[in-house]
């Protein structure tokens, strides 16, 4: 666990880094701190390891007060990821993964077994291994130091902006592997970045600083979309804000109903019959697996090529996102819910998420 | 200190401020070998310069004759153009100006080869002429190597025509050969200050003359702009690296 | 050219030789110590880097002639000993080489520097296990021009009675008489295009890194 209590920084002219900022980084989490350029938060993340000194207030770790810790042993027990990896550029990938158990004097043989087992771990072919880090590409370069940072496995992992150096394609395939990382992992993580989508996805809680160092908003993602602090947040998580909140919101309550559907190979007779009024009726094959909708308009034709594909479909235990898009794909704006074997439930409508999303809103508030 | 004495009895005995092998004659001796070998070795090299820094044609040449020249001594280049031609000012010139041409190319043509690629092609797309880009563009931005190399030329010709008073040349290494004949070290030192104090000297007026010709928005030395700084950022612990006039690129050596 | 000569002289063309060599040489290794010492200080302690700078390019406007003549006044020397000569050129070496150590371990990214302070290295082990060898490659630029330059300068060093192979150019001088002139300026230059190869060799084997590219 990494607190802060009213943690302040000045700088000998005057500047405020960080003013009385007052957090807790819980155990195994990810605590990201987001924010603006000059909000504090790369200063923050260096005072926990002390490579930045606070100028009052204090910051522990696991109940000790850093200051009276040895600045050294510290940071040999937190792991630390930099953006562009910062990685030696005269050592072997190898050697650069083994720093810090080459500082604490491992021997040789195990710090080269931890370091190629690490390797594996965070993606990375050990034929990689006698490389220098000039000769890897950017996403490689960061998974080393992902691994480097893991290297004593150290109990506390802090991120400073790891992934922002990186293409947009690279750095989603990066943070999936982070978070599934994290996963085996369990580690007390503290992230930080300027990339509000980057801190929703990645973080359990998420700490929005502002500019002059203060906290604005400490809080986990889907409450920081819901209930915004203030305007900063507001205006900081940006317009698409209601949309991205809806990946909080479960789909299990959405008033799921009964639609005509038919079998595949009915007559069109049987087809004339289902559907009644509507334009469109859903195909389903004979496991009960939606296949496709068939625009009917009056006639009944039923062969294959009228088709229309089906879209996406969504099961009760994923998001109101994953409804929505569905709702939004199909041709009738009716999203198709289906249980856990892929079989048909119901469908829902693109207003009746946004009626059941009004509810779910007044009783969340 | 015995000899630290003979050289200030050396320069506050007013008989050697005078005459026609006083000390300021000698200064001057020395000043005008200097100007005007360098003046020489200048027209030839700074053209070529140009040229194969604008062309990149002869680039070969142009580095390897830097390199060259530094693993040749010098003391031995001057000793065979005087045996080749003979005692006298001219032959001395004539090693002087070749001991200061390399150093003059070579930065000529790398500080035109270091202007950038975009640099280049922007003026050459605004439709200057290769004459214009070469003049209005290149040159100016080259000025500082430029300048490092008139003075790495310079140190070069004031050191070798030191020397040179071993072939019987005059100026202040008169003194130090003439010093350590006749086993009169105040002489020599006094020759050794005089001369350490022209190479300074004319060091600090090459510097002055870059602070002068050269462009603010290339040397760098603009105007403090206060800037806010990145609160993020902590306070810089090492200071910015000042691009320092005084000293010159190591293209060529004192000899 | 007269073979004669120098089959009969070989001896003491090789004395030369020999001479020149360790006047060279030991200058070198003297000036990369002190450089390296007052570079790290000059890096560390950011107040003295100007007048580091201004000191040695001052020493380096010398003229060696000057400097070697000067010697004795400064330390107290024999005016023919040829630690004049050694301590001039250390001088020198030394002068040139402050500028390289410096900007090479100034090189290291901030990106690095804060890597290595992060994973708790104490200053004086980041000096020698990160930041030097990253300066490595500007420290033998240095060590390079530096070594070539000595060798060229050590002849200079026959005007006050210690020269090495710059002795055959006096000689040469004195008799008017070409081939010692011509053996020492054939053996000056091989000399220095073989210490500067082996230069390059030593400095490939050092810094495997630096000649890769992606």
């Amino acid at each position: 666990m990494i607190e802060f209590e009213s943690v302040t920084k000045r700088y000998d002219d005057g500047t405020v880094a960080v003013d009385g900022l007052s957090l807790v980084a819980a155990n195994g989490e990810i605590t990201v701190l987001v924010g603006p350029s000059g909000c504090g938060k790369t200063t923050s993340l260096r005072m926990i390891n002390r490579t930045i000194d606070v100028t009052s207030g204090t910051i522990s770790v696991d109940g000790q007060d850093i200051a009276s810790t040895d600045a050294v042993t510290l940071r040999r027990n937190i792991g630390y990821v930099i953006q562009h990896a910062g990685l030696f550029p005269h050592r072997t990938i190898v050697d650069n993964i083994a720093t810090v158990p080459h500082l604490l004097g491992w021997d040789k043989k195990r710090s080269k077994g931890v370091a190629l087992e690490l390797m594996e771990r965070v993606g990375l072919s050990t034929a990689l291994a006698t490389r220098y880090p000039a000769q890897l590409s950017g996403g490689q370069q960061q998974r080393v130091g992902v691994a480097r940072a893991l290297a004593a496995d150290p109990p506390m992992l802090l991120m400073d902006e790891p992934f922002s150096a990186v293409d947009p394609v690279v750095r989603e395939s990066l943070q999936d592997e982070f978070l599934r990382l994290q996963q085996e992992l369990g580690k007390t993580i503290v992230f930080v970045t300027h990339d509000i989508d980057e801190a929703i996805k990645l973080g359990d809680q998420v700490a929005v600083m502002q500019v002059g160092g203060t906290l604005a908003q400490f809080a986990p993602p889907a409450e920081l979309l819901s209930k915004p602090a203030n305007d900063f947040v507001a205006g900081f998580i940006g317009r698409d804000r209601g949309y991205r909140g809806l990946s909080f919101v479960g789909a299990e309550g959405l008033p799921v109903h009964e639609r005509s559907t038919v079998a595949v190979g009915a007559s069109e007779d049987d087809v004339r019959q289902a559907t009644g009024d509507d334009d469109h009726v859903l195909v389903l094959d004979t496991e009960r697996h939606p296949v496709g909708w068939l625009p009917v308009n009056g006639q009944a034709d039923i062969s294959p090529e009228r088709l229309l594909a089906l879209g996406t479909t969504f099961t009760p235990a994923q998001t109101l996102r994953a409804a929505l898009d569905g709702a939004l794909a199909s041709p009738t704006g009716e999203a198709v819910c289906v249980d856990g074997d892929g079989r048909f439930v119901g469908v829902v409508s693109h207003g009746e998420i946004a009626e059941h999303l009004q509810t779910a809103g007044r009783q969340a508030g | 200190m015995t000899l630290f004495n003979e050289l200030v009895a050396f320069l506050s005995e007013s008989a050697n401020w005078s005459g026609s092998r006083g000390i300021p004659v000698r200064i001057g001796e020395h000043v005008l070998y200097t100007v005007v070998a360098l003046a020489a070795a200048f027209a030839v090299a700074f053209p070529i310069g140009l040229l194969i820094g604008h062309t990149g044609r002869g680039a070969f040449l142009a580095i390897n004759i830097g390199n060259a020249a530094r693993a040749v001594p010098t003391f031995g280049v001057l000793i065979l153009v005087v045996l080749l031609a003979g005692l006298g000012f001219l032959p001395v010139l004539v090693a002087l100006v070749i001991l200061g041409i390399p150093p003059i190319l070579t930065s000529t043509y790398a500080g035109i080869r270091g202007v950038e690629g975009s640099t280049v092609i922007a003026a050459r797309s605004m439709g200057m002429t290769e004459r214009n880009m070469l003049l209005k563009v290149e040159l100016p931005i080259a000025l500082p190597t430029v300048i490092a190399g008139l003075r790495s030329a310079t140190l070069q010709i004031v050191s070798t025509a030191t020397i040179a008073a071993y072939v019987a040349l005059g100026g202040l290494g008169r003194f130090v050969i003439d010093g350590q004949q006749q086993r009169d070290y105040g002489k020599m030192a006094a020759g050794a200050v005089l001369v350490a104090a022209l190479a300074i000297a004319f060091d600090l007026l090459w510097g002055l003359v870059d602070r002068v010709v050269v462009s603010p928005g290339v040397s760098g030395r603009l105007p403090r702009t206060r800037r806010a700084r990145d609160a993020d950022s902590p306070p810089p612990t090492t200071g910015t690296t000042p691009t320092d006039p005084l000293t010159p690129e190591p293209a060529g050596r004192p000899t | 050219m007269d073979w004669e000569w120098i089959s009969s002289n070989t001896g003491e063309i090789g004395g030369l030789l020999g001479d020149h060599i360790y006047l060279a040489i030991v200058p070198i290794v003297a000036g990369l110590v002190v450089a390296l010492v007052v570079g790290a200080l000059g890096v560390r302690f950011p107040r003295l880097y100007p007048p580091i700078v201004a000191l040695s390019s001052t020493f380096y406007t010398i003229p060696s002639l000057a400097l070697f003549v000067i010697m004795p006044g400064l330390i107290s020397t024999q005016i023919l000993d040829p630690i004049n000569v050694i301590i001039a050129l250390t001088i020198y070496s030394a002068s040139l080489l402050v500028r390289n150590v410096m900007d090479g371990l100034r090189a290291t990214s901030p990106e690095v520097r804060q890597s290595a302070l992060s994973m708790g290295y104490t200053p004086i082990r980041q000096l020698w296990e990160i930041d030097l060898p990253i300066a490595m490659p500007l420290v033998f630029a240095g060590l390079r021009v530096a070594t070539v330059a000595n060798i060229s300068m050590v002849s200079v060093g026959a005007l006050i009675g210690v020269g090495g192979l710059g002795e055959l150019f006096t000689q040469g001088f004195q008799r008017r008489f070409y081939t010692p002139l011509l053996v020492g300026l054939v053996l000056s230059v091989l000399l220095a295009l073989l210490a500067d190869a082996l230069l390059v060799l030593l400095q490939r084997w050092l810094t495997p890194w630096a000649r890769l590219v992606r």
